[in-house]
């Protein structure tokens, strides 16, 4: 396993920074996405519900290999060319929005009616009490399972192996394939998600507990 | 529109659905494979019996921050190197299934550390044992809790079987490869279907789950 490392490290290294840059990338953006589309789920507009509710259902319903997939080998066919690590981040973020929407959306909805309310009667409009009031509250609440959106994320980030997105998950069978020791290889790649991944699910459990 | 006509004729959508009994299959044998070893795993933890309970977290805690690709990769070209051989059905449902029963271990920890604790202390009280009580009191409204986490878990365990087509499972997203690799006009057709396909599964799960949870309620 030393061995791996020190033989291979830039690769690892490569890899590492390609998981982290994609799952950042598309967190920001299914932040976006999601939070819109959570919005749209709350808003007193028939038709933006029914988009949005289409849009969460359809997405969390499919693999996310199959959107990836779809981006890496449909797109490039009638629109534009796009690379492996376009196509997978652009993949995760459609995937992940879906959930951050649905996860929003219940954080939305546990702030007290109450707050929309009394902010609508002080004379507010709505996307102001929503932007000033009801989300600032709603965002307290979905801050850990936010966490586990990002937890996810990075774990499904290794989606990028199946359309060459150069990521830990590819570099790792890269370096089993040269090295011929998979068992080991596989291990270094796991302790490197790991880094990533379990300091992030110890801190969302002590920030769920802190904020029970 | 001839290329969707062409490509949905009845070979192709025969071979298709061989592929989606395949990830139906091993997705029902990887839940309910995970859902026994998930269920055993998270009360070990909630009980905190010395030594094992920490054991088991950490072995949860490891798995279950791990990418499922790995752990395929892991089951298909790992154990070979410690002279197991699995076929790629049984790697999918060996990798799947551990993978799963640590996240439902969580979930079922959880949904445990939910119910109010004088549950417990009440069926003590009446003068059942620790285990009695686990199992006739608090195990039953546990379980009430979880079931909505639990079929969304269960949602993205089928939805995952699809990455398993790396190791060349027969599975639906396999097979659609297979067909449009012979034709380019196929492509978006066979995406379309696929799409289509896991919808119809994954979504009629989730409609059950909701009347379910309706009907505890």
């Amino acid at each position: 396993m030393i061995a791996i490392f020190h033989n291979y490290g830039s690769l690892l290294l490569q890899g590492f920074g390609q998981t982290l840059l994609c799952s950042v990338i598309a967190l920001i953006f299914s932040l976006v996405i999601g939070s819109m589309f959570a919005i749209f789920e709350t808003t007193p507009i028939k038709f933006l519900r029914v988009i949005a509710r289409i849009y969460i259902e359809v997405f969390r319903n499919i693999p996310l290999l199959v959107i990836t997939m779809f981006f890496y080998v449909v797109i490039p066919m009638f629109v534009t060319k796009i690379n492996g690590f376009t196509a997978g981040t652009i993949g995760l973020t459609i995937y992940t929005s879906a959930f951050i929407a649905e996860t929003v959306r219940s954080g939305i909805n546990s702030v007290d009616p109450g707050q929309m309310e009394g902010a609508r009667a002080n004379g507010l409009s709505w996307w102001q009490s929503m932007q000033h009031i009801v989300l600032p509250q709603a965002f307290r609440y979905v801050i850990p399972p936010l966490g586990n959106q990002f937890i996810n994320l990075v774990k499904n980030s290794s989606v990028l192996a199946f359309v060459a997105g150069f990521d830990l998950m590819y570099q790792g069978n890269v370096i089993a394939s040269d090295s011929l020791n998979t068992m080991s290889t596989y291990i270094c790649i796991g302790i490197l998600y790991l880094i990533i991944t379990l300091p992030l699910s110890y801190w969302m459990r002590y920030l769920e507990k802190k904020l029970a | 529109m001839k290329d969707f006509i062409n490509a949905y004729s009845w070979i192709n959508i025969h071979y298709l659905l061989q592929g989606l009994w395949i990830t139906v299959a091993v997705s029902l044998v990887s839940i309910v494979g995970s859902y026994v070893l998930g269920s055993i795993l998270g009360i070990v933890r909630y009980v905190n019996i010395k030594v094992i309970s920490p054991v088991v977290g950490l072995f949860i805690d490891i798995i279950r921050n791990l990418p499922l690709l790995l752990i395929i990769f892991f089951t298909y070209f790992g154990l070979p190197n410690l002279g197991l051989r699995p076929s790629s059905v049984w790697a999918t449902i060996l990798a799947m299934t551990v993978f799963e029963s640590t996240m439902i271990a969580e979930i079922v920890r959880s949904g445990i550390a939910a119910v109010d604790p004088g549950q417990m202390e009440g069926a003590r009280a009446n003068g059942l044992s620790y285990g009695q009580a686990m199992y006739h009191i608090v195990l039953p409204q546990a379980m009430k809790k979880m079931i909505p986490a639990l079929v969304s878990q269960f949602i993205s365990l089928i939805k995952d079987t699809s990455l398993a087509t790396i190791i060349v499972l027969p599975d639906l997203m396999h097979n659609a490869q297979i067909v449009y690799g012979q034709n380019s006009t196929y492509i978006l057709p066979m995406f379309l279907m696929i799409a289509v396909m896991y919808f119809i599964v994954c979504y009629a799960l989730s409609l059950l789950s909701r009347s379910l949870d309706r009907r505890m309620s």
